[in-house]
């Protein structure tokens, strides 16, 4: 089996994600990239389970996938939150305490 | 091929703690549901007395004293996780204390807090059980994912709202780049049970590059957690925001739960790689003390100061780790000096927070100078805290400076030149802190109150409670230091040769 284009992958998806969350402003785009994360995660857990034929790999990806959804449940709730006060979701402009 | 179910054989009494405050939790939360506005006064002496009840298969546990491990070695109840499980109830109590009257303030609903904090101390005395990477990040969700909620309580709040929002996507982010580095670690070994990863290292697989990536982006998501520099942006800022009774908790329970997790994954997972982490946990130590120390100097509001003095005081705790490797011996003082000092820094960072969530709350600023000349108005108060500051500076014979010591006589006895070189670096730290601290409790104690003064301090008897536990705590664990070390010797070291 080839792992390494699986590894390869979810480097890739890795590093995109981080320099999502790094560089974006948008609240939604900055959880998306999280998600592009989380699933760099699972590709690495579920091909290193496959190649090892080790199950708690399998597992951990399905743990991955559930927690993850509800994160991004909190997160959107909480984005939705800041709309409602500030009518705007533009992370860039959350500073009011500094120091 | 189907695989018929068996039922895994459970240990009851070991996770009898965790089932008890789990039925309490959802008791809370069915209340609520049903019985609305009644159920409201009565929330939070449930929760506490849920907490005490929790703590009742603890001791029990305790005095049998057996180390039980459940589900091949993912989940293992012995003398560690009890004594951490005691500190997390104890911290969680003491924040039930001091949200009472407080959370409800601004007309907020309160039933679904008690829920929230119950279901977050659910995930910190389950992490200090967890020895398995799935069971480790689970944990760490569980009493993330309430405290992001918690952080944002105040749903009309700018500042919540933002501090919610600020702490929910570096969490999220700093657990994302720690899965990256678990999927690594299950990578390299083939398991996700940390006694098993030590296997593997042993095995030979520890050369590889993969596992050291692995363990840096494992120790990165949790120095996030604990709050050590560069990983530390986040803490000021949420502090400052979310409501004082949750900054305490986040400061002390939620610290000490990284703590917890990063202990575990060190001594029991990577203990043999420590070229690895050594290095690594020796750069976290001196920052964190030393930009900890250098900010909180020129802080004017007291609950920022005291974010940056808990990240300086991360750099304390951690410190010992950085050495720890060293040999057996040293190993294990390592994890007693940072146990002993995680319990002490329990009780008087949470007395100082509970001091100024009264004073704050009686100006409505916590700004340094709203708590000038405290002593004028609130004598009693001024006392608590001025014992509660020097402990944090470290001054004998108060809880603060055992645990300093203790940090202290582990890096100098170690041997090593790195030891000896941090163990500096956190001399002059003492004396940095000791210069802020002491300047609150000066401002407290020699300057006039400002004339406007607008309400009286209120002091309820829950607060009373609290301040007592957490002065009890500091002075005995000061005076008798013998006490907290009786229970901190504890060894995870057992399987590593």
């Amino acid at each position: 089996m080839l792992l390494n284009q699986f590894l390869i992958l979810s480097a890739v998806l890795f590093s995109i994600g981080v320099y999502g969350v790094v560089t974006r402003r948008n609240g939604v785009m900055v959880l998306m990239s999280i998600e592009l994360i989380l699933n760099s995660v699972n590709i690495n857990l579920v091909a290193f389970a496959a190649f090892r034929e080790a199950i708690p790999g399998e597992v951990f990806a399905l743990f991955v996938i559930a927690v993850a959804a509800a994160e991004v449940g909190v997160g959107l709730a909480m984005v939705l939150l800041l709309y409602r006060n500030r009518r705007n979701i533009d992370l860039a402009r959350i500073d009011s305490m500094k120091g | 091929m189907i695989l018929a179910f068996e039922r895994p054989a459970i240990d009851w009494h070991a996770v009898a703690p965790e089932i008890v405050l789990l039925s309490v939790g959802v008791l809370i939360t069915l209340l609520d549901i049903l019985f609305l506005e009644k159920a409201r006064p009565y929330m939070a002496a449930l929760s506490g007395l849920g907490i005490l009840a929790t703590a009742i298969p603890l001791l029990t546990l305790g005095i049998d004293g057996t180390e039980r491990v459940l589900f091949d070695g993912a989940y293992v109840v012995d003398n560690f996780s009890l004594v951490l499980k005691a500190i997390f109830l104890l911290a969680g109590y003491v924040v039930i204390l001091l949200s009472t009257n407080y959370i409800v303030d601004g007309d907020y609903w309160e039933s679904e807090y008690y829920g929230l904090l119950l279901a977050s101390l659910m995930g910190m005395i389950m992490m200090a059980s967890s020895r398995d990477l799935i069971s480790i990040f689970v944990a760490l969700e569980l009493l993330s994912i309430p405290a992001y909620l918690m952080v944002a309580w105040r749903k009309r709040d700018p500042k919540s709202n933002e501090a919610g929002l600020k702490y929910y996507l570096m969490g999220v982010f700093a657990s994302a780049v720690m899965l990256y580095g678990m999927s690594l670690l299950f990578g390299v070994s083939g398991t996700t049970v940390l006694s098993e990863i030590a296997d593997s290292i042993e095995a030979g697989n520890g050369s590889s590059s993969v596992m050291t990536l692995g363990i840096v982006f494992v120790i990165a998501g949790f120095a996030f957690k604990v709050s050590a520099v560069p990983f530390h942006t986040w803490a000021p800022d949420v502090y400052e925001g979310a409501p004082t009774p949750v900054t305490a908790f986040l400061s002390v329970a939620s610290k000490a739960a990284g703590f917890v997790a990063l202990l575990a994954l060190i001594f029991v997972g990577f203990y043999e790689l420590s070229n690895i982490w050594e290095p690594l946990i020796w750069i976290l130590a001196a920052l964190s003390m030393t930009v900890g120390n250098l900010v909180a100097l020129r802080q004017t509001n007291v609950v920022r100061l005291m974010a940056y003095s808990g990240v300086a005081q991360t750099g304390f705790m951690i410190a010992p780790l950085a050495v720890a490797g060293h040999s057996l011996t040293t190993g294990d003082q390592a994890l007693s000096a940072i146990i002993t000092y995680l319990a002490i820094y329990a009780a008087m960072n949470l007395g100082a927070f509970a001091v100024i969530i009264t004073l704050a709350r009686r100006t409505g600023s916590a700004e340094i100078d709203s708590f000038a000349g405290a002593f004028h108005f609130a004598p009693g108060l001024t006392v608590a805290m001025t014992i509660f500051l020097f402990s944090l500076a470290g001054i004998p014979p108060l809880g603060g400076w055992f645990a300093k010591f203790e940090v202290f006589r582990v890096l100098a006895t170690s041997g090593e030149a790195w030891g000896y070189l941090l163990a500096v670096v956190a001399a002059i730290n003492s004396v940095i802190a000791l210069f802020y601290y002491a300047n609150i409790a000066r401002k407290m104690w020699a300057e006039e109150p400002s004339e406007n003064d607008l309400k009286n301090v209120e002091i309820t008897p829950s607060l009373v409670s609290a301040l007592a536990i957490c002065v009890l705590v500091t002075l005995l664990f000061g005076i008798f230091p013998q006490l907290v070390a009786r229970f901190t010797e504890v060894s995870l070291l057992a399987f590593a040769t």
